[in-house]
């Protein structure tokens, strides 16, 4: 709804359009709450803002305010006018949100927090609790970021094809991080962290959704979205801990989400260009075989080498040598992982104790018990220390 | 860190110095992982490019004349940049090179500063 009203204001006025949104839903409580929910809700909630909409015009017109020429244009249209909240219009318009918010002008991390908050509807409490800070620094984050975009003044349109190949990667990367936010957050909230997944992979299905934007770089980014979400029952238990991939039950992972994984993986294999998408789709793909054959580890091995040599990052790296060593033993694994020297990385370490762990009990124990200094979160500290009571018994 | 040009050259030409169709197969998996483990520390600044064995040579008459060189036997297989502090670091990221092992060598050159 924020979406359609920005861009029928323009940007500079998303604050009428957020105002609007949050009276009619103000005015649902109200009347909901007296007179009971209406027969059909969205309908009811598109009625009021469209009458919100066109009450802000008409007082806006009358008291002869500095209007936008964008606005006295509808204004002047006032009696033709009609606020179009059909499901094609909603799509177009967070289309052309999604590469409004994700303009390079603004940091990636406030991309992610005006995604979530324009996008996805989520309160300011909600990011603030997703990245364990309070409100202040959120809803602070979030007036820079749409001073930032109200000074550039974009206009709120879907991009032309060569805007589209330009903004795509700012807009994927977005994407992916707000994806990452739900899958990996540190928040106990799981039923937020799923919403956050939810979201992400609502907004990357809208792009294939659109002619412009199917391209297979998107649809390599929603089937590892589809395969890492296919996990998510299995990798906690009743208490919230988390359950590592080999005690995963395998029967809680949804063959559903698996199978639309491998459905946009086949669509994903287009055009000539590899992408990091791609690999790390190719890698959860193989990470749905439960089972360890020599092959499904030289292909992650591989996949991984390829996606190291596009963009180096410390915890590729690391899983990159722990393919190796499944791929061909602990020896030469170890061998690679001290040439890594990622010695304030706790999954360095922790990987070191699990490569001598068989090989050299107490080295294994020196690296889980430097590991263990470098954990912060609870779940960190209550896996390691789990692997050290196994080598102390 | 410095960037420094790791060529790798092997005798292309000698029938007798080709590796096997397996040596080869085998050696695909040995410079990918190799290629991994560099990116792994970090130290890879430019990927693999490969170049057309042949290739030729303009001579300094402007002459031009199909490569590989007669006066040594090896072309350049490929190339890569890669991150290390001094030539012995560079060295040792090149001792383990999979075209040692099949009969090649490889060069190593640091990247000079132009204005240096």
């Amino acid at each position: 709804m924020v979406s359609v009203l920005c861009r029928l204001f323009g940007i500079a006025h998303m604050e009428i359009a957020e105002d609007i949104v949050s009276e009619t839903f103000l005015a649902a409580t109200e009347i909901w709450s007296t007179k009971g929910i209406p027969e059909n809700p969205t309908a009811w909630l598109y009625t009021v803002a469209k009458n919100k909409t066109k009450n802000y015009l008409k007082r806006d017109n009358l008291f002869q305010q500095k209007l936008s020429p964008e606005i006295q244009y509808h204004a002047a249209k006032m009696e033709e006018f009609e606020l179009d909240l059909s499901v094609k219009n909603i799509g177009d318009s967070q289309l052309a949100m999604i590469f409004t918010v994700c303009n390079p002008e603004i940091s990636t991390e406030s991309q992610v927090a005006l995604a979530l908050n324009l996008l996805c509807g989520f309160g300011i409490q909600e990011i603030a609790d997703a990245y364990l800070t309070n409100k202040e620094v959120v809803y602070k984050r979030l007036q820079r970021a749409k001073e930032k975009l109200k000074e550039v003044n974009v206009r709120i349109e879907q991009p032309d094809l060569t805007e589209i190949s330009k903004r795509v990667d700012t807009v994927l990367i977005t994407l992916y991080l707000l994806f990452s936010e739900g899958y990996y957050s540190t928040t106990q909230n799981t039923t937020l962290r799923r919403d956050f997944c939810a979201e992400a992979m609502r907004l990357t299905y809208l792009l294939t959704a659109q002619e412009r934007t199917n391209l297979p770089e998107v649809n390599a980014l929603l089937s590892l979205m589809c395969f890492h979400v296919s996990r998510f029952d299995a990798r906690a238990n009743q208490d919230g801990e988390t359950i590592l991939y080999h005690d995963q039950d395998e029967s809680l992972w949804n063959k559903e989400l698996i199978d639309q994984g491998k459905y946009y993986l086949g669509l994903s294999a287009n055009g000539n260009q590899l992408t990091k998408y791609h690999l790390e789709a190719g890698i959860a793909y193989w990470h749905t075989h439960k089972e360890d054959t020599p092959e499904k580890w030289l292909q992650i091995l591989e996949l991984y080498n390829n996606l190291l040599i596009i963009e180096y990052s410390p915890i590729v790296a690391l899983n990159r040598t722990f393919a190796l060593a499944k791929a061909y033993g602990k020896a030469i694994a170890i061998v690679e992982a001290e040439k890594l020297k990622l010695t304030d990385n706790l999954f360095y370490y922790s990987l070191l104790g699990n490569l001598y762990t068989d090989i050299d009990d107490t080295v294994a124990l020196q690296h889980y018990r430097q590991a263990l200094l470098l954990a912060s979160s609870n779940a960190d500290k209550t896996i390691i220390t789990k692997y050290i009571r196994h080598l102390t018994v | 860190m410095n960037d420094f040009l790791l060529i790798f050259r092997r005798d292309f030409t000698n029938k007798d110095a080709q590796p096997s169709p397996e040596e080869l197969q085998n050696s695909i998996k040995a410079w990918q992982n190799w290629f991994g483990g560099i990116a792994a520390q970090n130290k890879l600044s430019r990927p693999l490019q490969r170049w057309d064995i042949a290739g030729k040579v303009v001579k300094s008459n402007k002459h031009v004349i199909n490569g590989p060189f007669v006066e040594i036997k090896e072309s350049i297989g490929g190339l890569i940049i890669v991150r290390a502090e001094n030539y012995e670091e560079a060295v040792e990221i090149a001792q383990s090179c999979p075209i040692l092992e099949l009969g090649g060598n490889v060069e190593i050159r640091m990247a000079s500063d132009p204005e240096g």
